[in-house]
Order: C-alpha cells, then sequence, then structure tokens
C-alpha cells in the first residue's frame, strides 16, 4: 500500500529525514516508536504533505502512485488520512459543517455527487455514538475551546467518517486519560480492515496496549535503526531507547 | 470646468425647477454657499488621509437627470431582497418610480422625500428633524443643497413596521455620467420599530457617483436595524453619509456589507444624546482588483450609560485598499460608557493595503473602552488542516475567510438578508458554501 524508499527530507535546509525505508501492507497495523526529535511528526507530515517539508531523496509511492508532487488534498483524496498531534483550531466552522465540506470534497473529487442529507446524518449519528461524542459537540467551532481528550476524539471521529486507506494517528495517545484512550482505541481497531491499514506515531507504548501493531519500528535521528514485533514496543519501555541506538552501526 | 464649479451654477436652474416647499429655499441658499466654502474633501483632511475623490471627481457628471428608463420588475428582481414581503422605495437615476415600489400611509409612513418637502402635512416633521443631525460638511452641504428626492419614513409612536423597507437606487445613466444624491430621512418614535435594507445599483458601465446623506432619529425605546448592501460594479463610486442621533434606551444597528464599487466612502457618525442607549456598527468588506473601501466611524457619547460596539473586518484581495478609522468620543458627562471597537483584516494579497486607525477620545474616568486591530495572512497551519481532509485549497482559503467574517452575520436579524450576504459572501470568495444549511 505504502512504499518509502531512502526518504530523505528538509525543513528551511535542515535535514530531518535521513533515509527511511518503509513499507506497510493492506491490512497492518504499523507502529514508529522513538524519543523526541526523531523526526516521527514529519514523517507523518512528509506523507500527508505539509508544504514546510521538501523532500529532498527518495521515492514516496501510495498503492503505485508517486506522492511527491502531488497537493495535501489529492492524498487526502488517494485515500490518505491523517490524524493531527495538535489539531488546528478553527473558529467560525462548525463539526458538522467542516465534517460535510469535506465529505463532498472528496466526493466531488471522485465524480460524485454531494451525500443526500439523510445519509449524512445518519453517518455522523452512527459515528458519534461509537466514538461516544455527544451531540451537542457536533455544533460547536471546530476544535475552538475544546480539551485536548476532545480534539483527539474529534480526529478519529473524521478519521471513522471519511474511511480512509491509510491512517497515521500522530501522538493520538496524548492528551488522553485512559477511559479516552479506550474509547479512542476501540473506535480504531472497529475501523481495521483487510483493505486498510493504520501507522501509529507514539512516544509511549502505552496505545500499543489496546491497538496491538504488527510491526513496530524504531527511529532515531531521522532513521528506522530498528523493526520487530510488538513485544519490541515492550522492550522499549523497559529499556528505553539508548538501547537500540548501537544497532546503528550494525 | 471644475465639477465644483459646475454643480455651483447649476444650483440656480435646479432651484427654479422646484416646487414651492416647506421652507427648504432658506436651507438649500445656506447649503450652497456652504458648500462654495467648504468644497470636497482633500487628502490634507485628517478625516481623508487614505481616500482621495480625484478618480471619482474628474468626470463630467450630469446632475439633472433623465427621464425614467424603461425598466421592468425582471431587469431589477435580482438586486432586491424579494422571498419575503416589504415596502420598496425604488428610485431609477434619482426619479420615483411609482410602479417599482410599494409605499404605505397605513400606521406609519414610507413615502417620498419630495413629497414630504412639499406637502403641508409634513412641515411639521421636516421642520424638527430636515438636515438637524448632518454636520456641516462640503459633502453634506452639496447634497442639502440638490435635495430633492429619496425616502422618507416615519414610523409613529408605538408603531411596530409590519415588514422591511427597501430602498434601492438604480442608476441607469445610458448617455452620460451621472451624478446621484439621495437624501432620507427616518424619524422613529418613541417604542416603535423599523428595520430598513438600503443598497446603490449601477445598471451601466459609465460613472455613477453618488453622494447620499440619511438621517435617522431614533426616539426613546425605539429600535432601527439598518442594512447596507454595497455591491455595486466597477464604474460606480458611493460616498454614503449616515447620521443618526438617539435618545434614552433606543437601540439602533448599522450593518455594512461592501463588497463591490470602485470607491466607496462610508461616513457613519452615531450621537447619542440620551441614557443606556445602544449603538452598533457592524461591517463586512471584501474587495479585490483595485477597490477602495473606506469606512470612517464616529460615536459621540454624551450622556452617561450607553454602549457602543463596532466590528468590522475586512478581507481584501489583489491591489485593493481598505481604511477603517474609528473615533469614539466619551464627553466628561458620559460616566459609565462602554465602548468596544474592533476592526480585523486579512490581506489576501501581497499588494493589498489596509489602513486601520482607532481614535479613542476619552474625557470621562469611569468608562470602559477597548478597541483591538489586526491584520494578517490566513494561518498555513488550518489550511494544511482543512486541505489534508480533502478540501482543496482554494475551498479551504474560501472556508477560512467565510468563518472569519461569519460571527458579524450572526447578528443580522433578517433571515432573508442573511442568507443573502452568505450567497454574496460565497460568490466574491468564489467557494460553494453548501454547508450553512444543514
Amino acid at each position: 500500500m505504502l512504499k518509502i524508499k531512502n526518504l530523505h527530507a528538509s525543513i528551511e535546509d535542515k535535514e530531518i529525514l535521513k533515509g527511511i525505508n518503509l513499507e506497510i501492507n493492506p491490512g497492518e497495523v504499523h507502529a514508529i516508536m522513538g524519543p523526541n526529535g526523531s523526526g516521527k511528526s514529519t514523517l507523518s507530515s512528509v506523507i500527508a504533505g505539509r508544504e514546510e517539508y521538501e523532500m529532498t531523496e527518495g521515492e514516496l509511492i501510495f498503492e503505485g502512485s508517486d506522492l511527491s508532487e502531488m497537493d495535501p488534498e489529492e492524498r487526502a483524496h488517494k485515500g490518505i488520512f491523517l490524524s493531527f498531534q495538535y489539531p488546528v483550531e478553527i473558529p467560525g466552522v462548525s463539526v458538522t459543517n467542516f465534517i460535510k465540506t469535506a465529505i463532498n470534497a472528496q466526493r466531488k473529487a471522485h465524480g460524485k455527487e454531494d451525500m443526500p442529507a439523510n445519509e449524512m446524518l445518519k453517518l455522523i449519528r452512527e459515528k458519534s455514538e461509537m466514538l461516544e461524542i455527544d451531540r451537542k459537540f457536533l455544533s460547536r467551532s471546530l476544535n475552538q475551546g475544546f480539551s485536548g481528550g476532545e480534539k483527539k476524539r474529534n480526529e478519529i471521529f473524521q478519521m471513522a467518517i471519511l474511511d480512509p486507506k491509510l491512517s497515521i494517528l500522530d501522538e493520538t495517545d496524548s492528551g488522553l486519560d485512559i477511559d479516552a484512550l479506550k474509547v479512542v482505541a476501540n473506535g480504531v481497531n472497529k475501523l481495521r480492515r483487510e483493505d486498510n491499514a493504520v501507522l501509529l506515531i507514539t512516544h509511549y507504548q502505552r496505545l500499543l496496549d489496546y491497538i496491538v501493531p504488527d510491526v513496530v519500528h524504531v527511529m532515531v535521528d531521522g532513521k528506522i535503526v530498528k523493526s520487530g514485533g510488538k513485544e519490541l514496543a515492550h522492550e522499549l519501555e523497559e529499556r528505553g531507547y539508548d538501547w537500540v541506538k548501537p544497532e546503528k552501526t550494525v | 470646468m471644475e465639477l465644483k464649479d459646475k454643480l455651483i451654477s447649476s444650483f440656480l436652474a435646479f432651484e427654479e425647477g422646484l416646487e414651492p416647499d416647506n421652507g427648504m429655499d432658506l436651507i438649500r441658499n445656506q447649503a450652497i454657499k456652504d458648500f462654495e466654502e467648504l468644497g470636497f474633501p482633500n487628502r490634507k483632511d485628517e478625516n481623508w488621509k487614505y481616500t482621495s475623490l480625484n478618480s471619482v471627481l474628474k468626470h463630467d457628471y450630469s446632475v439633472f437627470p433623465k427621464k425614467e428608463e424603461a425598466i421592468e420588475y425582471r431587469d431589477i428582481k435580482k438586486y432586491l431582497i424579494h422571498d419575503i414581503d416589504t415596502y420598496d422605495l425604488v428610485f431609477i437615476d434619482g426619479i420615483f418610480s411609482s410602479h417599482l415600489s410599494q409605499t404605505t400611509h397605513d400606521k406609519i409612513d414610507v413615502c417620498l422625500m419630495s413629497s414630504a418637502l412639499t406637502k403641508d402635512k409634513y412641515r411639521p416633521v421636516i421642520e424638527n428633524y430636515f438636515n438637524k443631525v448632518a454636520p456641516k460638511s462640503g459633502l453634506n452641504s452639496l447634497n442639502t443643497a440638490f435635495s430633492r428626492e429619496g425616502a422618507f419614513i416615519h414610523i409613529h409612536k408605538n408603531k411596530l413596521a409590519d415588514k422591511p423597507i427597501q430602498i434601492i437606487n438604480f442608476a441607469t445613466g445610458n448617455e452620460s455620467s451621472l451624478l446621484l444624491q439621495p437624501r432620507n430621512l427616518v424619524v422613529v418614535e418613541e417604542n416603535s420599530h423599523v428595520q430598513i435594507i438600503e443598497r446603490h445599483q449601477s445598471l451601466t458601465d459609465h460613472p455613477v457617483l453618488t453622494n447620499s446623506v440619511t438621517e435617522i432619529f431614533a426616539d426613546r425605546r425605539a429600535i432601527v436595524d439598518y442594512y447596507k448592501i454595497q455591491n455595486d460594479n466597477l464604474s460606480a463610486s458611493l460616498i454614503d453619509n449616515t447620521f443618526i442621533e438617539q435618545k434614552d434606551e433606543s437601540n439602533v444597528s448599522v450593518h455594512t456589507f461592501s463588497f463591490g464599487g470602485k470607491l466607496t466612502r462610508n461616513n457613519l457618525n452615531f450621537y447619542q444624546r440620551g441614557e443606556r442607549i445602544d449603538s452598533t456598527m457592524k461591517g463586512v468588506t471584501i474587495i479585490e482588483g483595485k477597490q477602495h473601501v473606506d469606512h470612517n466611524t464616529l460615536v459621540h457619547h454624551i450622556e452617561p450609560n450607553c454602549e457602543s460596539h463596532q466590528d468590522y473586518k475586512g478581507i481584501y484581495g489583489d491591489s485593493s485598499t481598505g481604511v477603517f478609522n474609528g473615533k469614539v468620543l466619551v464627553e466628561k458627562e458620559a460616566q459609565k460608557t462602554n465602548a468596544y471597537q474592533s476592526n480585523n483584516n486579512i490581506l489576501a494579497d501581497d499588494k493589498a493595503t489596509i489602513n486601520s486607525k482607532p481614535q479613542l477620545e476619552i474625557f470621562a474616568d469611569d468608562v470602559a473602552c477597548s478597541h483591538g486591530c489586526t491584520i494578517g495572512q490566513l494561518d498555513e497551519d488550518a489550511l494544511f488542516y482543512l486541505q489534508s481532509r480533502g478540501i482543496p485549497r482554494k475551498e479551504a482559503r474560501g472556508l477560512m475567510m467565510y468563518a472569519f467574517a461569519n460571527n458579524v452575520l450572526e447578528s443580522v436579524k433578517i433571515p432573508e438578508v442573511k442568507k443573502r450576504i452568505n450567497k454574496l459572501i460565497a460568490s466574491k470568495l468564489e467557494v460553494e458554501l453548501g454547508f450553512h444549511n444543514l
């Protein structure tokens, strides 16, 4: 589904990603762990197409198409979704209106008519129930005055609605208490299918107790230095990141 | 000949063509003298520092309108709020069009300034209110000297205007450039309520300059909601002079939507002559190309315990220019005044300009006055967020600009007006706003 080969990326001439290789297949959940500043969030931004980051070398292929020259919205139309670490507040646009605009923008890109209002309401109701989102919440301005937990829940709500092929969850666990974490993880698990995939970016192993990954990668200083099964996450939790560094030279 | 000289020499001919009226000749004669002395404002005048009238005064405007052009309702329907029942005062090249209008004398007077100025029964109202609140200035005096037609609205005590009133001024000017000077008077007595929508619309590519004066009196506990829709074509310019005097516990709001025209100048002055008065000024400006919009406001807090609220938002594209000059004057006696002013602007292109100048002059010591001004670009993080959800960049920009202007619309009390403004904003921003009706 996603093939990344020798990916290098910089921001303002500072190289952050220094040769990433990663392949994600349909049905898989991958986790990328690593210390602060290792480039985890940069990788998610580069996949989603944030303009400030310049891809200087390598390949970024999604379902056979080269993503590197695509605008963020085109990548979204292909089925890539990024759950933001810090969702942006947009006063004056309600959650419902935003979701409606997003759904219809994606449908338009695929040559479809706008979603009928009754279908839209049914979809919103169904997914908000799944994520235990209060109806009142839907008429509030997007992310404005939301608690950290509400913002993250809203991200997964959008993911559930847009039904992407590849979901990148950037530090979705930060700011969530244990109950909210369970709701969010439960939502993500319910959305898992044979034909979609998830890339979890996290600093802590905690989230991986609830969303169990197939592969865990460790990222240090702009490179993936170790990959393994889910047990790798526990090892990292116990021994910290310093332990993996020597492998760089192997 | 300079326009000023032409106007002065036209005055005699204008006067000769008038019917005898309610003592207007003295007022007109004084006004033309004042105009001769004051002339048109120029940029040396502090209030006109950022707006030059040179480009609009250079045309050879005809002052006397030709006879009414044949205009059918279907030609102008789109400029009216037509999905609700309204009283309509439609003027074509300054001349009242009876077949396009709907007036009334049933409990309220919604009729013509020309009737009010000449008929005996209106004499007391004219004597008490006409030219009583508009301050002396070159532009006001010019309008007063030539004032003959416009809207006359008189809401008697304890009456509610049963439907909104639209004042629409069309310019056809098919043969030449045209100067229009509508003169409106709105008198709202105690405990009365009226909603008014005003629009100036040119139907020609010839230059049109409108120098409009509107005086509004809101007596005790009166409520006036006034909406100005300015979306004219690029050969039309508007100088709108609106002066409002309020008495105790009255509530007047003016919303100004400036989306079009070559040059638009709004002089909007509020005079609070009573206590517990509420004055609200709101504006949304969305322009592009080389358009120019200038909002010049004054709130004169004369007595204690009053409030004023100003909220102007502007989105400037291409090399358009905007001005906001908001003056709040709080007299020594006006204790416990609450005056709020906010002016927020987005410069959508590098060459767009906004000059924002708040002016607070406060002589009382127990007041709450605040003002805030922002000038910025759209937030790139927010744009990326919207794009990452599949919303194309252009629509994302439109959505954000719409959201930016949105809170000004919340206070619009006529749903059909709100809907119309929504649509105008959407078309200005070239986005499909399919989201506001869910």
